[in-house]
């Protein structure tokens, strides 16, 4: 592995960015897709991590020509280091990761798109640029070849996706349809009445909570446009741009638009290219990294695991769990040395401490970001004649190790007991100074930081005198409560090293061996009297690999597991605890048996809708479901022997009212076997109905390779159903309107397939009922966060799998199933669980157990219980689980009788807060 | 897949690409009591989903 020399020595940057301010050198800045400018020394973003400067030795002066080094001169910090050499390092490691991420087409030079010479057609990344509150224009939505704010916007699909010509990329992009939808949304936002059109073939709004999104565009009077748009042409005088497009009554438009954002596609950089070479793991002609449906995180080289959009693209959850699934996949083969490599810091004893305060107060300068404003000195005179404080310091950067080292020793010489740091955010720098007072030996609670950076300097930079002021206030404030505060003593709660799995599906059987195979217990609990779920009824994957070979291979690990206990016939009828510490309560056929387990996976799956009376569902013998289609076809029945022509028609029981989502699997399915049936008999004829096609991803292969053969696609709008009528004893016609030839179409048929939805299980409910988690609108598990914790749910130590939380095809069950046992792994691989101590805690005396804060806390954390008051009467009184109570406080905002309050953060602690702000 | 495990198995984890896949595999697999080296080309993590503004369906800040 090779480290790029950063010329900037992280330890002692403090990100003061005079060195940025000094550098003479500007260049293209690729944060902003270059529409504005940065320095050779530079921090990538506002918010980077680290946050601290590099220089970019492609562009500095100094390292090209010799010449400058005016960071260098300025840098209060002496960070600077022209001397840093590229190193070579070499690494010993059990298994490796690669999630080198995508980049987006560059449609530059394709002469239909004009991207690159008209200035007004610009990327989906330059958008969201533009769209940003930090980005070049400040949010504002102003075009770039003459700074006019944009009135009409046209957002172009499939743009490098789903095309052969312009593009090597016949695959579609997955997320295109969805970023168009939102950025056309924020637009709107942007701009009062902003016209936004979005030109489409497909719209591929397949996730969770996507379809929902769409109908909300519409809504919002987002206009959307079935066509391909052939090429954009300038407007001379204005710059607009103008194009022509067949709409959906055939007739020619032509048109202009301000500006015209192309929805680029996604594709695997060469550096990830040359990494995959690196790595030796093979990539596919669409060069993604290949992968089987049922080890979705794997790759062609053993112990090297792959995810994210290397794999193919996709949206932000499905990468945020692979990545999860990538992590428990690859220390599951290095299970044996866990914790043989990580470190514990170790802290000395904490001292006892005098109930009298002595304070010390430590002013940052935060190089000039608070010194050039406040004045600092005045500051700290004002701060030493403040109540109990016995030492005040001021420091260039209050943060720097250095000066933790300071912190430290001063804590020790002059026996401090209470410690305020005036300075910038404990968003950012309070665990850094509460680990210093833990090295000094002090409890980290005793600790307050007054903000006089992004509160103060930052927002009064035109006012330095009264800034000088409102510090002085700060640190008052601070002064006053830190004398309040006790030493808290740490939680810590045991863990319960099992793993409960429940639902013995294709996503459970992977959750509960995953978890074996890390060696923690397990029990699977599945209600029915055998394993694999829905995935029985599946004949193949969209990958085409046979699914009942894989099924019985789990079916017989999971049973040769010593590991996995494993419950057929048996549902979980009642549970209480919190992470760590569950006990559920597990019914079987003969007994019921009460098990204590420090995780849960929910992993119920899902059901197939039944269109009872739908396109003659139910009275024809020859209208199906899909399922039911693939078990007679596999089974060789009379009639798919006998039939010739077949109909499927897509969305039957999806994208409408009662169900507002995509099934996600149904277009792919219907896809793959019209192929197989025409390519069994090409003679046949083999119709799709559909609404929009959503083989996403490199599904798409499918959808091309149908129209080759000659399936035939019809799209069909949810107002203008198709309509099935019996007309022979053994044929049907299926009516559907014609769009291009603008009269209903008639088709005899033999068959009619129905792609029908994915419903939730009934059975999802009841258990998340049991364990008091939250269900969405459609019936499916609620995550906790939709993109970043797409597996968890808000209560710890409680996670999810596969179809119960939306409809997906196997390999994405897969890949969710080994994510949930990866992140109920990292709580079941350690034994205990350390708590921050700023909890809920019942003043005993106060409390009446009048439980107004028991319908208030959002944590479920608070019980109301009978405690044995004087003369053998029974008082009820109030009582926290410290695990899960978050210590947000409302409770003790809506307690009339003080019986409850926040440690750290007690009434009379802000009280004293509030007195000395008043104080001034 | 199972192999031999051998006294030489090393409990660490490279990831390369500091994404929001990589932090968030990095971060699983360190809370497993694994150590992980993070690699990433660029000066700070984050990748591509720091340069975007909001994220779909919620519309919530992706920073």
């Amino acid at each position: 592995m090779s480290k790029h020399p950063r010329y900037v020595d992280t330890e002692k940057c403090i990100a003061c960015g005079l060195c940025a301010e000094k550098c003479p050198k500007k260049v293209d800045d690729e944060y902003n897709e270059e529409l504005s400018k940065r320095k050779a020394i530079y921090i990538p973003y506002p918010q980077a991590v680290p946050q601290k400067y590099a220089i970019d030795s492609d562009n500095c002066l100094y390292l090209k020509s010799g010449k400058c080094r005016a960071c260098e001169k300025f840098c209060p910090a002496g960070a600077i280091n022209f001397e840093d050499k590229p190193e070579t390092l070499s690494l010993d490691v059990g298994a490796i990761v690669l999630s080198p991420g995508f980049t987006t087409f560059d449609p530059t030079g394709i002469r239909t798109w004009g991207y690159g010479e008209f200035k007004n057609v610009i990327t989906s990344m330059e958008m969201e640029r533009l769209l940003s509150a930090s980005g070049p224009t400040e949010g504002h939505l102003i075009r770039p070849a003459d700074k006019k704010e944009v009135k009409r916007i046209a957002f172009i699909q499939c743009v490098g996706s789903r095309d052969l010509n312009k593009s090597h990329n016949g695959y579609c992009s997955s997320v295109c349809c969805t970023y168009a939808i939102k950025q056309a949304m924020m637009a709107k936002d942007h701009v009062k009445d902003l016209e936004a059109s979005i030109f489409f073939m497909d719209m591929r709004t397949h996730g969770k909570e996507f379809e929902r999104y769409y109908e909300r565009a519409k809504g919002l009077g987002i206009d959307f446009k079935r066509c391909r748009v052939h090429s954009l042409e300038p407007v001379k005088e204005t710059e607009d741009i103008y194009f022509r497009y067949i709409d959906d009554r055939g007739k020619q438009i032509e048109t202009q638009y301000d500006m015209v954002v192309l929805s680029v596609g996604l594709c695997t950089p060469p550096s990830a290219m040359e990494l995959a070479y690196h790595a030796g793991v093979e990539l596919n002609e669409d060069r993604f990294v290949e992968f089987s449906s049922f080890d979705p995180v794997g790759t062609s080289r053993p112990g090297v695991f792959s995810c994210g959009a290397f794999s193919g693209p996709k949206d932000i959850p499905q990468t945020v769990m692979e990545a999860s699934a990538a992590a428990a996949d690859a220390t599951r083969l290095l299970r044996s040395a866990r914790n043989s490599l990580t470190r514990t810091r170790e802290f000395p004893p904490e001292l006892p401490i005098d109930a009298e305060p002595r304070i010390g107060v430590f002013i940052c300068h935060c190089g000039t970001n608070i010194a050039g404003v406040v004045d600092v000195e005045k500051v700290a005179e004002y701060a030493r004649t403040l109540p109990n404080v016995v030492h005040v310091g001021r420091n260039l950067f209050t943060c720097s190790q250095d000066t933790q080292d300071t912190i430290k020793n001063i804590i020790k010489e002059k026996g401090l007991n209470r410690v305020v740091v005036a300075a910038c955010t404990p968003r950012t720098h309070e665990p850094l100074f509460r680990e210093t007072l833990k090295a000094a030996g002090l409890n980290e609670y005793l600790f307050d930081m007054a903000n006089i950076r992004n509160q103060d300097s930052w927002v009064h930079a035109g006012q330095p005198e009264m800034a000088t002021l409102k510090a002085m206030d700060l640190v008052r404030m601070s002064v006053a409560k830190v004398g309040l505060l006790s030493a808290l003593p740490g939680i810590a709660v045991p863990v319960n090293q099992t793993g409960l799995v429940i639902g013995g599906g294709i996503a459970g059987m992977v959750s509960a061996l995953e978890l074996a195979d890390h060696g923690f217990n397990v029990f699977l609990v599945e209600k029915s009297n055998v394993l694999g779920g829905q995935a029985r009824h599946l004949y193949r994957t969209w990958k085409g690999e046979p699914v009942e070979p894989a099924l019985h291979e789990l079916d017989a690990r999971v049973r040769s597991n010593p590991l996995i206990t494993l419950c057929l016939d048996s549902t979980v009828a009642a549970a209480e605890g919190f992470v760590g510490n569950f006990k559920s309560t597990i019914v079987g056929p003969k007994a019921s048996r009460v098990v204590e387990h420090g995780t849960a996976i929910i992993a119920t799956g899902a059901q197939g809708y039944v269109p009872e009376g739908e396109y003659l569902f139910g009275s024809s013998s020859r209208v199906f479901t899909a399922i039911e289609f693939d078990k007679l076809n596999m089974m060789g029945d009379r009639r798919m022997k006998e039939a010739k022509n077949y109909v499927f028609i897509q969305c039957v029981g999806s994208r409408c009212q009662e169900r507002m989502y995509c099934s996600r699997v149904c277009c792919t399915h219907s896809v793959q076997a019209a192929l197989e049936l025409k390519e069994k008999n090409p003679d046949g004829e083999v119709f799709i109905l559909y609404r929009d096609m959503r083989t996403y991803g490199r599904r798409e292969e499918l959808y091309r390779k149908a129209r080759e053969k000659g399936v035939v696609f019809i799209n069909y709008e949810a107002h203008q159903k198709p309509v099935v009528r019996a007309v022979e004893p053994r044929r049907m016609e299926v009516e559907v309107w014609d769009h291009i030839l603008h009269e209903p179409l008639r088709i005899l048929t033999d068959i009619v397939v129905l792609a029908t939805a994915v419903i939730p299980n009934p059975a999802t409910a009841e258990l998340a009922d049991i364990y008091k988690l939250p269900i969405d609108a459609d019936g499916f598990l609620q995550e906790a966060h939709a993109k970043l914790r797409p597996v968890d749910f808000a209560a710890d130590g409680i996670f999810m799998a596969g179809l119960a939380h939306c409809p997906k095809p196997v390999d994405e069950a897969v890949a969710q199933a080994k994510a949930a046992a990866g992140r109920a792994i990292s709580v079941l691989s350690s034994t205990s669980i350390n708590l921050e101590a700023t909890k809920a805690t019942v003043v005993e005396a106060n409390c009446d157990g009048c439980a107004m804060c028991l319908d208030v806390c959002p944590y479920k954390a608070i019980s109301l219980v009978s405690v044995q008051g004087t003369a053998g009467k029974l008082n009820s009184r109030v009582e926290v689980n410290l695990a899960q109570c978050k210590g947000c406080g409302v409770c003790q905002a809506t307690c009339p009788k003080d019986g409850i309050f926040v440690a750290g953060f007690s009434l009379e602690q802000i009280s004293a807060q509030v007195d000395a702000a008043l104080a001034g | 897949m199972e192999w031999n495990m051998s006294e030489q198995v090393k409990g660490s984890v490279l990831i390369a690409g500091g994404g929001i896949a990589g932090m968030q595999a990095a971060l699983d697999a360190a809370n497993s009591g694994f150590y992980v080296y993070l690699v990433e080309r660029r000066a700070a993590i984050g990748g591509k989903m720091a340069q975007l503004d909001k994220t779909f369906p919620t519309n919530d800040c992706a920073m």
